[in-house]
Order: structure tokens, then C-alpha cells, then sequence
């Protein structure tokens, strides 16, 4: 399944600040944690992730130090500010919203008086 | 995992680093950062059995085309994009096409200034027609230089267009008595709207933007220092011109002064922008230079002022008969405080978003702070001066610029503590200065088209 591109970028910024809420975090594995979190079906090309890790970091969302690799090279670290810990609860809230609505319309057309979709779909 | 990958492959993350180095739009530390992902990519690939080659061709793709990335790089850098005007796969014609544009207008805007001389105004002359019209004559050239540069929108046309025809019916219509403090207040209010007004063809109508305004604020103290070159070499151009005629017996007063001066200014409006958005990276180090230079000497002069207004006793003592009174005293201090909010901006405008907080940043504030207490002293003076001999339009129009750098000033040096602090990020201090524009533009359209009327265009 390929998820659309709006969706993607409509997705990428919740996404990119909760996984900077479980803890401080880098680039690469920013984009494995996301790969995981989407068992793979949430993709952007990776590169794009930092733009808008450095948009996040212009608006105070997160903040950024260089570290080092194991291997000793240099590696930008990111952790979420208190702005973004706010800006994360509000999306999360917006996106809960989102959701729950987009449920109950599916909801309603599998399990509504019209039956006629329903066993076809399996209603688990 | 290996510190270095086989030298093969080094030289090619080497060459790759070279290859997208190149888009200005990003940095150094930005390409460092793509290319400690990249060096992951590849040492997870190779792990799950991709020979390094491979690894390494992979990851490059994964990494997204090369314009894309440097497109949304400088998206968000679009203080580092000015330097260099060109995203890759963006209009890149208009760099040469400018120039021939930029004349163009130049000229235009030259022949514009004398045209009221085929009607028998002369420049050295008429003082209340240029008063009413000499920003009218010229900024429609460099707002057009701008939309065509940018390849505007009608919209956006619109949105440039329709204020100026305001101002010139209104410039046009109010009758004015000579010398009137109002026609001289429309006239410099007119010229700071007009001003404003352009920049919304300079930022191609992007004004909800507060980066698209910063972009426009960084441009206007640039243009001011190319203006600035452009008057000294022209004041050589005057100096000679009339020693070398003298020399030989004529008199070329009149062609300095009816020529060569107005239309000269005319043109070096339009120049002095084609300069700025051609040679930017050359006042590029200029700008944090002059910011680090005056600065401290306009912190000095504030708290200088600020002794010797308090040694002075005439606040304290609520009179303002001595000095502070003084309505010269006051306009020369509103001309401070705007000055200093101007240096404030630009150093903003110059400013690497993204550094932390410095000691600059804490001169800065000093600066502001400096400032704010000057201008409630202005503003203490100023209202006991209206209470004492009543309003007028001047003072009026510069109580109300008080009251708003007051507002402005409040807010900077709030917001400037939190950023030293490390508790405000540096935009808010950005969106806080360039959420003032409008209000700028507001302030000046009412000086222009409320005061006359007020106060009988005395």
C-alpha cells in the first residue's frame, strides 16, 4: 500500500515529536523509529526528514546539540523543548479527533442499518 | 560497523559531500548531519548483506533527489537563500534579465521625476508639488521592478497597485495649505507607507510570512547602505562636475540642481535595489559588521542620554522648560529611538536564526532597555508638552510613533530577556518585529489621510 503524499507530510510532524517524546534521538534513527512504528508503510525519502527537523528547531520545538557516532563522527542530537512537549499534546488531540471521527464514519457504514456490507467485511 | 568504511567507498561518500555541497541552501553542519544518516544507511545495508557499492548507491537514493532536498532546504533556510537567489529548478533566468529590468526602470523613474518640468515646475522651486509627490513619482518604478522580477500575480498587482492610486488621489485632492505642518507630515508619512507597500511586491504578496517580512527588512537596511555608497560617489560625481565647468567658466549650478541631483536619487532608488539582489552576498558581511559596530556606540549615546537627563533634573522635576522640553530635543530623540529600532531590526535581520544566545544578544538588550527608558522620558515630556500648550499635528503624529515604539520596544525587550535566557526561541523575537509592519503601515496611512482633514490641512 502506498499512503499519499499530503498524507505523509500531514502525518510527518506528530509523528517526528513523539518519537522525540519517548527521548533524545538522531536522524537516522528517527527515520528507523518511524519504519518501525508504520511496519514500513509510512515512508518519506529520508533526506526530507531534516528540513523539518530544522523547522521544528526554528520554531523551539526541539532543541539540537552535536554529539558524536560510536565511530567518533560528528551527529546532530535532537529532544523535544517544553513548546514542543505542548505542541505535540495539541496535535495529538487534533489528530485523536481526526481519528475518532474517521472511525465512526467507517463504523457506521459497515455496522449501519444498511447490513448489506457488513459480512463482507468481517466485522472483528 | 567499522569507523571507516573500505577507501572505495570514502571516496565516494567524498565526492557525493562535494556534490551536495553546492546548493547554497545548506550548510556545512547540514550536510554533516545528511551524511552521518547516509554513513547509517550504509552500514545497515552492508549488515543486512548489500556489498558496499550497492549499500552506498542505495542510501544515496533513499536520500531523495538532490533538488527536492536543497528546495525544501532552503524552504526553511530562506535567510540562507537570499544570498544566492537560485533553488535549483526554480527561475534562474531572471539574474541577467534583471539588470536590463533594473535600468530600464532606473531611467524610467529618472524621466518621472523631471516630467512636472514640462509643465513648468521646477525642482528647486515648487517645494509643496515634490513634497506632495516626489515618493509617488519614483517608488511605483522600484515596486514594478519587483513584480516583474518576481512575475506577480494579478493579485498581488492589485494589492501594490491599488494603494498607491489611494495615496496619489489623495496627495492629489487634499488642498494643502503651503508649507502646512500637515503637508509636510503626509509627506513623509506617505513615503514610510509607500515604502511598506513595495515591500509586498518585494516578498511577491507572501505577507502573512513573518519570514517573507523579515526577508523584506533585511533588504531595506541593505538597501540603505547601498543607497548610502551610491550618495558618496555621487557627491564626488557633483563636486567634480561643478569644479571642472568652473574651471573653464561656466556656471553648471543649475544642471546639478535640476538634473543631475534629482534624477540621480530617482535612479539610485531603482540601482541601489538591483544591487541588493544582485551582489547580496557582498553586503552580506557588511551587515553583522555594522550591527556589531553600532550597537554598542547607540547603547552608549542611550545611556549617556539617560545620566544626563536624570543630572539634569528637568524630568524630576516635571518641568519641561530647560532642555527635555524642547521640541528640536524631542524630534532628534524620536529619531534615535527609530534609528535604534531600525539597527535592532537589521541586526535581527542578519542574524543566524538558529545560534544561541551571545553576548551580543545581551548588548542588545541592553540597548533595548536603554531605549525603552529614553522614550518614556520622551513620551513623560511629550504629554506634559500636549497637556501644556495643546495638540498639534506634530505632535499628534509623533506621540503616536512614541506610543507605538513604546509597544514595540516592550515587547522586544521581553521577549529579547527570554531568548537570553534560553527560554524563547529566537523566532518569536523575529515574528514579534515583523508583526509590526502592519502596524507601521496603519500608523502611517492614518498620518496621511486622517491628520489633514483633522486638522484643516494646516
Amino acid at each position: 500500500m502506498k499512503i499519499g503524499k499530503d498524507l505523509v507530510a500531514a502525518a510527518a510532524t506528530p509523528m517526528v515529536l513523539g518519537i522525540l517524546a519517548d527521548g533524545e534521538s538522531y536522524g537516522y534513527a528517527i527515520l528507523q523509529r518511524v519504519g518501525e512504528l508504520s511496519g514500513g508503510e509510512l515512508e518519506w525519502s529520508d533526506g526530507m526528514l531534516y528540513p523539518l527537523l530544522h523547522r521544528l528547531e526554528r520554531l523551539g520545538h526541539v532543541e539540537s546539540s552535536w554529539g558524536a557516532s560510536p565511530s567518533g563522527r560528528p551527529r546532530k542530537h535532537y529532544r523535544l523543548s517544553s513548546s514542543g512537549r505542548a505542541a505535540f499534546a495539541e496535535q495529538r488531540q487534533q489528530w485523536a479527533v481526526v481519528s475518532r471521527a474517521l472511525q465512526r464514519v467507517w463504523s457506521d457504514r459497515d455496522g449501519g442499518t444498511d447490513f448489506a456490507g457488513a459480512p463482507a467485511f468481517g466485522g472483528a | 560497523m567499522a569507523d571507516h568504511l573500505e577507501p572505495r567507498i570514502e571516496d565516494q561518500i567524498s565526492a557525493w559531500r562535494a556534490y551536495v555541497s553546492r546548493p547554497e541552501a545548506m550548510d556545512g553542519r547540514d550536510v554533516d548531519e545528511l551524511e552521518d544518516h547516509l554513513r547509517g544507511q550504509i552500514d545497515r545495508l552492508a549488515a543486512s548483506g548489500l556489498d558496499a557499492d550497492e549499500a552506498f548507491l542505495v542510501a544515496v537514493k533513499r536520500l531523495g533527489g538532490l533538488d527536492d532536498l536543497s528546495r525544501e532546504f532552503a524552504r526553511e533556510h530562506s535567510d540562507r537563500l537570499w544570498k544566492q537567489l537560485m533553488i535549483p529548478g526554480e527561475s534562474r533566468a531572471p539574474r541577467t534579465g534583471g539588470l536590463v529590468v533594473a535600468v530600464g526602470l532606473a531611467i524610467g523613474a529618472a524621466v518621472a521625476i523631471k516630467i512636472p518640468a514640462l509643465f513648468g515646475i521646477r525642482f528647486g522651486e515648487d517645494g509643496d508639488f515634490y513634497a506632495r509627490f516626489a515618493a509617488l513619482l519614483v517608488l511605483p518604478f522600484l515596486a514594478t521592478y519587483f513584480l516583474v522580477r518576481r512575475r506577480a500575480s494579478v493579485p498581488t498587482i492589485a494589492m501594490v497597485g491599488v494603494p498607491f492610486a489611494i495615496a496619489a488621489i489623495v496627495m492629489a485632492v487634499y488642498p494643502f495649505a503651503p508649507d502646512g505642518a500637515t503637508l509636510v507630515l503626509a509627506a513623509t508619512h506617505v513615503a514610510v507607507a509607500l515604502w511598506i507597500v513595495t515591500g509586498i511586491a518585494y516578498v511577491d504578496g507572501r505577507v502573512r510570512s513573518s519570514r517573507s517580512r523579515m526577508d523584506f527588512i533585511r533588504f531595506t537596511g541593505e538597501w540603505l547602505v547601498y543607497l548610502a555608497l551610491i550618495a558618496l560617489g555621487g557627491g564626488v560625481l557633483v563636486a567634480l562636475t561643478l569644479g571642472v565647468f568652473s574651471a573653464i567658466g561656466l556656471d553648471a549650478e543649475w544642471f546639478v540642481e535640476e538634473f543631475m541631483v534629482p534624477c540621480g536619487v530617482a535612479g539610485a532608488v531603482v540601482v541601489a535595489a538591483w544591487l541588493v539582489e544582485a551582489k547580496q552576498s557582498v553586503i552580506e558581511n557588511i551587515a553583522p559588521v555594522l550591527t556589531k559596530l553600532f550597537t554598542p556606540l547607540f547603547t552608549l549615546l542611550l545611556l549617556a542620554f539617560i545620566v544626563a537627563g536624570f543630572l539634569q533634573g528637568s524630568l524630576v522635576d516635571g518641568g519641561d522648560a530647560e532642555a527635555f522640553g524642547q521640541r528640536d530635543l524631542l524630534i532628534l530623540f524620536d529619531i534615535v529611538l527609530v534609528v535604534v529600532v531600525g539597527l535592532l531590526l537589521y541586526a535581527l535581520s542578519a542574524r543566524e536564526p538558529l545560534a544561541p544566545p551571545s553576548w551580543f544578544d545581551r548588548l542588545q538588550l541592553l540597548m533595548v532597555v536603554a531605549a525603552l527608558v529614553v522614550d518614556i522620558m520622551v513620551l513623560v515630556a511629550m504629554i506634559g508638552r500636549i497637556a501644556e500648550f495643546g495638540a498639534s499635528p506634530n505632535k499628534l503624529a509623533s506621540l503616536g510613533l512614541n506610543v507605538i515604539l513604546f509597544a514595540n520596544l516592550i515587547g522586544a525587550a521581553w521577549l529579547q530577556l527570554r531568548f537570553t535566557m534560553r527560554r524563547a526561541p529566537f523566532e518569536r523575537l523575529e515574528r514579534w518585529q515583523t508583526g509590526f509592519l502592519p502596524v507601521y503601515l496603519a500608523w502611517a496611512s492614518i498620518v496621511v489621510v486622517a491628520f489633514p482633514p483633522l486638522f484643516a490641512f494646516a
